[in-house]
């Protein structure tokens, strides 16, 4: 479904502040995989995501969608394959448009937009449907202006941004990291609910290892812009948080940094 | 009494000027661009259309090509914004300083181009902003200003309209949900600029003349508009069609108090700068509000 053969990201090449985010990254998805990575902080993960998304280009490589070779298209063409949920609350949402103005856009995500309505009675409807399932209160408030959610709202509210036209591809970047804990986990529940509904391959970047394996069926570990760690199946369903450690020390022969937040 | 005399005038005055703010506020609120090219194309605008009219064009063609020059104007701005990576307020420089050079050449070299309303036929003139009739400049402006709200209220609630807003709301959003931001900032001051343009050519008319200065402080008096429409209507006026319609009020009321200053007796040279302060002081209005009484912030309510 996706897949990312030997891409190079470089910032500021040949400058003191040179630094390699991606080097060398080979990496295939199937179909209805769902991908949790992990890292520890500059390991590259959001810059994958980033060159998947197209918000950033790679130095060199191929990015393949289903056969197709998307590595020149700009952003807003490749959005029609993917969802995105950042990590920062703010950035996935339209915060001067209201509520179900955020939904009817995200509705229209890689179809022309042209000069019909743009948004009608009928899918007002059905987004309240859909956000009564998040039991958040939202489905009240169509019409107000997304400026005044919380945190946890915005990010469940983009969640179904992301997914209301199922994508090929569902990017997470640490969607959770900025909420608190109760919220975060709410809105992790949401995500799987989500993901399993609607059958999406997703890739879920975490700070928390528990998370990284408690969801999913295939864990990353990456580490200098490679991957060094990927675990799937069965193996995945056993993985514990020190056995986790263990194979990320034998992987990069480093020690692990006891990374309180790795650890979660 | 003479502020009764000068009401009208005043009042036709921000009407004009009401439909270049409404411009304006497409880049400015709508995709949040400061555009500098209305200096220059206001002027493009009045240029345009006094020249096709001299040369014995329909006004009404004449006033329809002077709003589709505007367009090309807005879109020079735009590509040098959205193609070469210029800031936005640098490329409406460019194109501004660009444009008076153009505007003289679309004025045969003079800085000043008549058009006298006694020899064509024009849509508005300031010599009927008194008479009780049809020809008074108030009503033609009033239909105008009408029809291109509604014209924008409907526009900017289709989906291309939506994608547009959400461009100026929220870039990274906007980009992620496959919407064309490049393109949408190039309609945007492709649309505003055709707007300015047609609110110069009826300037002109308005005024007997071209003037290859016209539009100096365009931007200055179009801002003035949206924010004392802001301030003074923001909390009732929600909905879009009469955010643009405040501006149109907010644009009257500047010319209104324009016009008392000026029976005071205030010099007209000190005019610019006067417009100047104006707007300093309310732009900065919503920073020092920020900054001396913020309210404690309220954690969000539900979902946490
Ligand atoms: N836009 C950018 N400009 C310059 N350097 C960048 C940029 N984005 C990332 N980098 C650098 O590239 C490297 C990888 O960053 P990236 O954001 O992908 O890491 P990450 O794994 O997401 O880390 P974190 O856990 O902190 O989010 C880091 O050294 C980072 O400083
Ligand atoms: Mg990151």
């Amino acid at each position: 479904m996706l897949e990312i053969r030997h891409a190079y990201k470089t910032f500021f090449p040949g400058t003191i502040n040179e630094k390699i985010a991606l080097s060398d990254l080979n990496l295939s998805i199937e179909d209805g995989e769902f991908v949790t990575v992990i890292g520890g902080n500059g390991a590259g993960k959001s810059t994958m995501l980033n060159i998947i998304a197209g918000s950033l280009t790679v130095d060199s490589g191929q990015i393949i969608v289903d056969d197709q070779d998307i590595t020149r298209l700009p952003e807003y063409k490749r959005a029609a394959n993917f969802g995105r949920v950042f990590q920062d609350p703010m950035m996935g949402t339209a915060p001067t448009m209201q509520i179900d103005e955020n939904l009817a856009i995200a509705a229209r995500r890689g179809e022309i937009r042209g000069l019909k309505w743009g948004i009608d009675k009928e899918e007002r409807e059905r987004y309240k449907e859909l956000l009564k399932e998040f039991d958040l209160g939202l489905e009240e408030r169509l019409s107000a202006k997304v400026g005044l959610l919380s945190g946890g709202q915005r990010q469940a509210l983009t969640l179904l941004m992301a997914t209301l036209k199922k994508p090929k591809l569902l990017l997470l970047d640490e969607h959770t990291a900025a909420l608190d804990p109760k919220t975060a986990q709410k809105v992790l529940d949401i995500t799987d609910k989500i993901v399993e509904k609607s059958k999406l391959t997703t890739f879920m970047v975490t700070h928390n290892m528990r998370d990284a394996i408690r969801h999913g069926n295939r864990l990353l570990m990456l580490n200098e812009g490679k991957i060094i760690l990927d675990i799937k199946g069965e193996e995945k369903q056993k993985m514990t948080v020190e056995k986790l450690i263990n194979r990320f020390e034998k992987a990069s022969g480093e020690e692990f940094a006891n990374d309180a937040a790795i650890l979660g | 009494m003479t502020l009764l005399n000068a009401l009208p005038g005043a009042i036709s005055q921000g009407m004009l000027w009401g439909i270049m703010a409404i411009g304006l506020y497409i880049t400015f609120r709508v995709i949040n661009i400061s555009d500098l090219t209305v200096d220059g194309s206001l002027a493009t605008g009045g240029a345009v259309c006094v020249m096709l009219v001299r040369s014995g064009l329909n006004v009404w063609i004449a006033i329809l090509l002077a709003a589709l020059v505007g367009m090309l104007t807005g879109l020079a701005t735009g590509l040098l914004h959205t193609k070469c990576g210029i800031p936005a307020i640098l490329s409406g420089i460019l194109t501004q300083l660009a444009l008076y050079s153009v505007n003289l050449r679309i004025m045969d070299s003079k800085a000043n181009q008549p058009v006298s309303v006694d020899k064509y036929h024009l849509l508005v003139s300031q010599r009927y902003v008194r008479e009780l009739s049809l020809r008074n400049p108030l009503i033609l402006l009033s239909v105008i200003i009408i029809v291109l709200i509604g014209l924008l209220y409907w526009f900017f609630g289709t989906e291309k309209g939506s994608s547009i807003r959400a461009t100026g709301a929220n870039l990274n959003m906007a980009k992620a949900q496959g919407i064309n931001t490049e393109a949408n900032i190039n309609l945007s001051l492709v649309i505003s600029n055709s707007l300015v343009a047609f609110a110069g050519a009826l300037l002109a008319q308005f005024q007997g003349a071209a003037d290859v200065s016209m539009g100096r402080g365009a931007i200055v008096i179009g801002l003035a508009a949206i924010i004392i429409g802001e301030v003074l209507f923001s909390k009732i006026f929600v909905n879009f069609a009469l955010k643009l319609f405040s501006v149109v009020i907010g644009a009257i009321l500047y010319y209104i108090v324009l016009q008392i200053i000026l029976l005071m007796g205030l010099n007209t040279n000190d005019l610019k700068l006067f417009s100047a302060l104006i707007v300093a002081v309310f732009l900065s209005v919503p920073y020092f509000k920020e900054k001396h009484f913020r309210k404690p912030v309220i954690p969000g309510k539900g979902g946490n």
